[in-house]
């Protein structure tokens, strides 16, 4: 097993506020990690910072070489990301939306290939969105644009899938679908998957590996029984919870208490 | 799943030319005097009253209202991309303004100097392109700078800045006009309204050259271009390297506003106008979307320049005065339209 991302010593500051102090974590590939922790404790730095929009102070590794050492084009290929918003000024359709995943595999003069729509239709495909492929994507709900996005991320075809809370807008089903096709493409494709998440229920269900950060460091990492503690959860997010496994998972479930 | 092909790009921009075309040939056949197409073309290198006004008077004024108005578009359609913002245009941001200031600056102080063209056998070139560039890069910088916010643009603030930048401008250039002597102020009004009347094939070439190669170059980048219109961030993690394309959209597109404002002052709205209804025609995809408003606008400001040389004949309305009566409740519908739709803005 190689790492896949590896940092050391990783720090971050907006000028004078500092977000990310001294993360030291590895990802193998193949792995499917969550990141959780309260607003602001820095998830969506750290996301930044691995798909290389931003840069830390402390070392990055990707598959074993340098952030740094990567073109962006290099980068777009093996890493996708799917955002929290999506911003859309102009009337693009959503297949469109997803051929631009593709960007980086033909010429900046070519229009895309066939193996260029043959990935983007399977992408919508898995992703639940070619029903409304033609349709403009700013008529789109929140779920479905957020699914075409993600369909826009497998057109990548990347080794990494880093994810800006997923799930965000959607709702229970859909969710849940997502959190099942990344642990399908996890599973079947060895794609690594590294998201940020704020439903900590789902995020036991579908991902074996939980690191919480509080404060921009690293305060838990490991398996969700590790993770998920009545203890972790009051120091990280100040509220008192109720911990039990569920019977049929055998995961950590979470229950929260009114009374405080 | 509809997508942009091979065919689509074909189409469009063969339908397009055809049309450019045709509007070139009739545009300097129509006039206060009435040209035969047959006639004009009629032993050319006979004396031919026909052939005269056609080739000499109507046919390079006509060319230059193509490039520009191509020009106006294309550059229209870039800063929309790249400022995320569908309501930019080159007026809007304030370039237009400081290519002006610029050009005028060239005008008032090194009206003489003349760049001989092939050691002055072709004739000789004014600097003043050169002026308006720099004045255009220049504006563009700032009042890109003073919307920048912890590295991430505010379209709000640009679109503020820039307007309050061009009303800046204007009154350096009204002041400017009122201290220099009365001849020259009529000269630069009249300029700066904005007019196509020229004879000279050789400014027509320089404009187109320096039109083209503006244009070849945003072409160019028309994919990066489609992935900017995400966002910033999206772009980078699709593999753009945003502050080359940045800083490369800035200068080709400053380079063919200062050209076109340095020869025909500011004719605006053009840019605003053609992108849109090209949007709504052809869809957004920037790679068909760039060729096709330069096509357009070419269309659009001949007819509009030919209006304007028309309509009161003899006398001759600035094109300008053609081209925002028709952009500026234009302008109106879209903001009305995209506050319904809401967009961001």
């Amino acid at each position: 097993m190689t790492a896949a991302i590896q940092t050391r010593d990783l720090s971050f500051a907006y000028k004078d506020r500092p977000v990310l102090h001294a993360i030291s974590l590895s990802v193998e590939s193949g792995e499917m990690v969550g990141v959780l922790g309260p607003n602001g404790s820095g998830k969506t730095t750290l996301l930044k910072i691995l798909s290389a929009v931003l840069r830390g102070q402390g070392e990055v590794k990707l598959n074993e070489k340098t952030i740094g050492s990567y073109g962006r084009r290099e980068l777009s290929r093996l890493f996708a990301v799917v955002q929290q918003e999506v911003r859309v000024n102009f009337p693009y359709t959503a297949a469109e939306v997803v051929l631009m995943g593709r960007a980086s595999y033909h010429s900046a003069f070519a229009l895309e290939g066939k193996k260029d729509l043959e990935v983007a239709r399977a992408s919508m495909d898995l992703t639940d969105s070619l029903s409304f492929s033609n349709r403009y994507l700013h008529e789109l709900s929140g779920g479905e644009k957020q699914r075409v996005m993600i369909a826009r991320a497998l057109a990548q075809e990347p080794k990494i899938l880093l994810l800006d809370e997923p799930s965000a807008f959607l709702d229970l089903k859909h969710q849940v679908q997502v959190f099942e096709l990344l642990r399908r493409l996890n599973r079947e494709r060895g794609l690594t998957v590294v998201a940020a998440l704020h439903d900590l229920n789902l995020a036991a269900l579908f991902f074996p590996r939980l690191i919480i950060l509080r404060d921009g460091k690293i305060y838990r990492d490991g398996s969700p029984k590790e993770v998920l503690t009545e203890k972790t959860i009051e120091d990280v997010y100040g509220i008192r919870v109720r911990v039990e496994q569920d019977p049929v998972s055998e995961k950590p479930q979470l229950f929260i208490c009114p009374c405080v | 799943m509809k997508v942009l092909d091979r065919r689509k790009m074909i189409l469009v921009n063969g339908v397009l030319l055809v049309l450019l075309a045709l509007s070139v040939v009739g545009c300097a056949l129509l006039g206060p005097i009435r040209l035969d197409l047959s006639q004009a073309f009629q032993n050319i290198f006979a004396p031919n009253p026909d052939a005269e006004i056609f080739f000499r008077a109507r046919l390079p004024r006509v060319l230059l209202g193509v490039a520009i108005g191509g020009g106006m578009a294309a550059c229209g359609v870039v800063l929309q991309a790249l400022l995320g913002n569908p309501l930019a245009c080159p007026q809007m941001l304030g370039v237009s303004g400081g290519a002006s200031l610029g050009g005028i600056l060239g005008l008032i102080f090194l009206p003489n100097w003349l760049l001989p063209i092939a050691g002055g056998l072709l004739g000789e070139i004014s600097w003043v392109p050169l002026a308006a560039f720099l004045g255009a890069l220049l504006s563009m910088m700032l009042v890109y700078r003073f919307s920048l916010f912890h590295g991430r643009l505010h379209p709000y603030h640009l679109l503020l800045s820039g307007v309050i930048f061009n009303s800046f401008i204007a009154a350096i250039i009204m002041f400017l006009n009122s201290i220099v002597d009365f001849y020259q102020a009529q000269g630069l009004l009249f300029w700066l309204m904005g007019s196509l009347s020229t004879r000279a094939y050789l400014t027509v070439a320089f404009i187109w050259a320096y039109v083209i190669f503006g244009f070849l170059w945003l072409w160019a980048k028309g994919l990066s271009l489609n992935l900017i219109t995400l966002g910033e961030e999206a772009a980078m993690q699709l593999g753009v390297e945003t502050g080359a394309l940045q800083r490369q959209v800035f200068v080709a597109s400053s380079l063919m506003i200062g050209a076109m404002v340095s020869v025909s002052g500011m004719i605006g709205f053009i840019g605003l106008m053609v992108p849109h209804a090209m949007r709504l025609i052809i869809g957004s995809d920037h790679r068909l979307l760039l060729p096709a408003s330069f096509l357009a606008g070419g269309i659009f400001l001949c007819w509009a320049d030919t209006l304007a040389r028309t309509l009161l004949a003899p006398a001759e309305l600035p094109v300008g005065i053609i081209t925002a009566f028709f952009g500026g409740p234009f302008f109106l519908f879209l903001l009305y339209r995209e506050g319904r739709r809401k967009l961001t803005l």
